[in-house]
């Protein structure tokens, strides 16, 4: 298992550098460049370009910033003057994790729970309520939610803050408006996935037991329908967790979705490069322990690693 | 191999059943007014090719039909209790406890996802209160009477770290764990090569004997039937018909459908390169044929076959078949090679001590 895990973030760190790289040059092809205010001369500007080390040949700008990463290092914002990519991000991303983290846990629990209920009463109203929440989840994008939740929960009825970035409180509505997607995502996939387990011969069998409808579905069908829900899971999170613009927007957080946005609007290279790096790293990071979770749910997945 | 048994009350009887399935060509009439008895501690083997309704008649005396299943009349008496009437909470007091059955595929039958131990263990803690650690000490008791030598130190093992001849034991070990008075085996030994066959029908014998239970044995392969059952029944699109000794049905088999079936087999004498198979499809059951539902494909089929259903004819106390060629004044017919050499057979060995 060790050995397995060793190995890949061997692959991890290859990954990574690949992504560094093909970053790196395709922000050299964007269109315009970091400083295009008309308003300062271009004698300032051949300064601030020499200041970034943007003067220099593209290989060279590529190594500099590679082994500035290997240190640690993402350089500075070139919009924000003396501030550092690692100090911009760090200070925004508290909000958009902690809003990630939660509309996951809300949108996948619940999501589970409706699919599972969806495909144990199949072909139901149940099912077709479930059917037609899912749909609605999938396809109204989740602004739209933002909207409606204000209006409703915070502005009609005062049950939580409005806007704004202050206590738990304050988190539920934007929490309730992200968890939409992964829970209609997840609600969709675990009914295909339950309808499909609900019907196999070891189900039969545990209904030849005497187990009762419940049991059958606690005991047997819930681990089984959820082996493929985790690989959806994973990139699932690492997107609510870098914070979704609109959202933010909508509820005026101070997170890391709006700055994303931002810095590609002003071409702020290093800042780019920065979130795109964090995003990588989250992915794979959580795809490594995806597969590590696989094991714990699939026995034959677990004891297939550690032959390797 | 004829049976010794005395003739008692039967444990589990059949009657006059009819399921129908309905799907969006209309009602399928899987079952076509069966009844059979299944005496204590007898093994009844019930015959016949796919679709013939032998599985959903198992699954209707589990209650285990499915949702778009239909009884449209008859009862299934066990222990002067109708299971058709059973209530949900009934029916799975009684499934795994009373009836158990052991099914087809065992490389798809154990949940991929829990150890062996604990789904051998299953029923023993769902029926009783016994604790976790002694119901898997019974599993450990189980798994090695029906072969798993290592049990102890398996239990915690996943069903895909076993064979599939290993996992049918299993199978078997989680169906009689409690011991039931009825096993229903619905061909469990058809996914499995013909060495472990033989090993897994010899293991069903053995514990029949240990638990004293009654077997419901499905399959369409009647050369297995040989090795295992007492009594046959013959089933054809939905109905039984031929039922008796496995000695009269080898021997002194009446309907030519059964023919069919044991001219298909092969045996030491079989020296034709080529074996036989019975020409034609089964009918569409969801509209039967009006007469005898083999006539298509029967070559010794009269005018009346094609009419009427044939009722069943009396060929001794344990042996009848539906077919009019048993009716007293039908024309005598040339049998089949296969049939006639079975017949002799018949008359030489069984049939003077029949009369004793």
């Amino acid at each position: 298992m060790v050995k397995y895990v060793l190995k890949r973030i061997g692959y991890l760190l290859l990954t990574l550098f690949i992504v560094a790289s093909i970053t790196f040059f395709l922000m050299k092809l964007l269109p315009g460049t970091p400083f295009n205010n008309p308003k300062i001369p271009a004698a300032q500007i051949a300064i601030l370009r020499k200041q970034y080390g943007l003067d220099l040949p593209v290989w060279q700008q590529y190594l500099n910033y590679m082994v500035g990463i290997a240190h640690g290092d993402f350089g500075e914002s070139y919009q924000f003057a003396g501030q550092t990519v690692s100090y911009l991000i760090s200070t925004r991303i508290g909000p958009s994790l902690q809003l990630g983290v939660q509309a996951m846990i809300i949108g996948t629990l619940l999501g589970i729970l409706l699919g599972a209920i969806a495909a144990i009463r199949k072909n139901t109203w149940v099912d077709a309520t479930a059917t037609i929440f899912a749909i609605i989840g999938r396809s109204i994008p989740n602004f739209v939610f933002a909207a409606l939740l204000q209006f409703w929960l915070a502005y009609k009825w005062r049950l939580f803050p409005i806007a704004l970035w202050d206590g738990f409180s304050s988190s539920i509505l934007p929490t309730l408006a992200l968890a939409m997607a992964p829970l209609a995502n997840t609600a969709r996939f675990m009914r295909t996935e339950m309808v499909d387990v609900l019907s196999s011969d070891y189900i039969e069998l545990a209904k030849s037991k005497g187990e009762s409808q419940w049991q059958v579905v606690a005991k047997h069908a819930m681990r089984n329908s959820m082996i493929p829900i985790v690989t959806i899971i994973g990139p699932m999170a690492v997107d609510l967790m870098l914070g979704s613009l609109v959202v933010e927007n909508v509820f005026a957080i101070p997170g890391i979705g709006q700055q994303f946005v931002q810095s590609i609007t002003t071409n702020d290279y290093p800042v780019i490069m920065g979130l795109t790096m964090l995003y990588s790293v989250m992915l794979t990071v959580v795809i490594l322990i995806v597969d590590i979770l696989y094991g714990f749910i699939d026995p034959r997945i677990r004891l297939s690693g550690e032959g390797n | 191999m004829a049976t010794n048994k005395p003739a008692e009350e039967p444990i589990l009887s059949v009657k006059d059943l009819k399921i129908d399935f309905r799907t969006f060509a209309g009602p399928v009439h899987a079952i076509r007014d069966v009844s059979f008895d299944l005496k204590k501690g007898e093994t009844l083997a019930i015959v016949g090719e796919s679709g013939s309704g032998k599985s959903v008649t198992v699954r209707s005396i589990m209650g285990l039909l499915a949702n778009n299943a239909h009884i449209a009349s008859g009862q299934i008496m066990f222990h002067d209790a109708d299971i058709l009437k059973k209530t949900k909470r009934q029916l799975n007091a009684m499934r795994g406890n009373d009836i158990a059955m052991i099914f087809q595929d065992p490389m798809t039958s154990l949940d991929p996802t829990m150890p062996i131990g604990k789904q051998v263990a299953e029923p023993l803690r769902l029926h009783t209160n016994i604790s976790e650690k002694k119901a898997l000490a019974e599993a450990v008791r189980v798994l090695k009477l029906v072969g798993i030598q290592d049990a102890q130190e398996r239990l915690k093992d996943y069903p895909h770290q076993f064979s599939g001849g290993q996992r049918q034991r299993i199978v078997i070990a989680i169906a009689i764990i409690n011991h039931p008075q009825i096993l229903l085996a619905d061909e469990p030994t058809t996914a499995l090569d013909v060495t472990i066959q033989a090993q897994i029908i010899h293991l069903l014998k053995e514990i029949q004997e240990k638990i004293d239970t009654s077997i419901i044995f499905i399959t369409h392969d009647l050369g297995v039937v040989a090795g295992i059952a007492d009594r046959v029944a013959v089933m054809y699109a939905g109905k039984i018909i031929e039922y008796g000794t496995v000695d009269e049905i080898f021997y002194n088999a009446q309907h030519p459908y059964t023919w069919g079936l044991l001219e298909a087999m092969p045996t030491l004498e079989t020296n034709s390169d080529r074996l036989y198979a019975i020409p034609g499809t089964p009918p569409d059951l969801l509209d039967p044929p009006k007469g005898d539902a083999f006539a298509p494909r029967n070559p010794f089929a009269m005018q009346i076959d094609l009419e009427q259903q044939p009722p069943f004819f009396q060929v001794s106390p344990t042996h009848a078949a539906a077919t009019w060629l048993l009716y007293p004044g039908a024309p005598k017919v040339e049998l089949p090679p296969e049939i006639k050499r079975r017949r002799q057979i018949w008359e030489t060995q069984f049939a003077g001590k029949e009369a004793e």
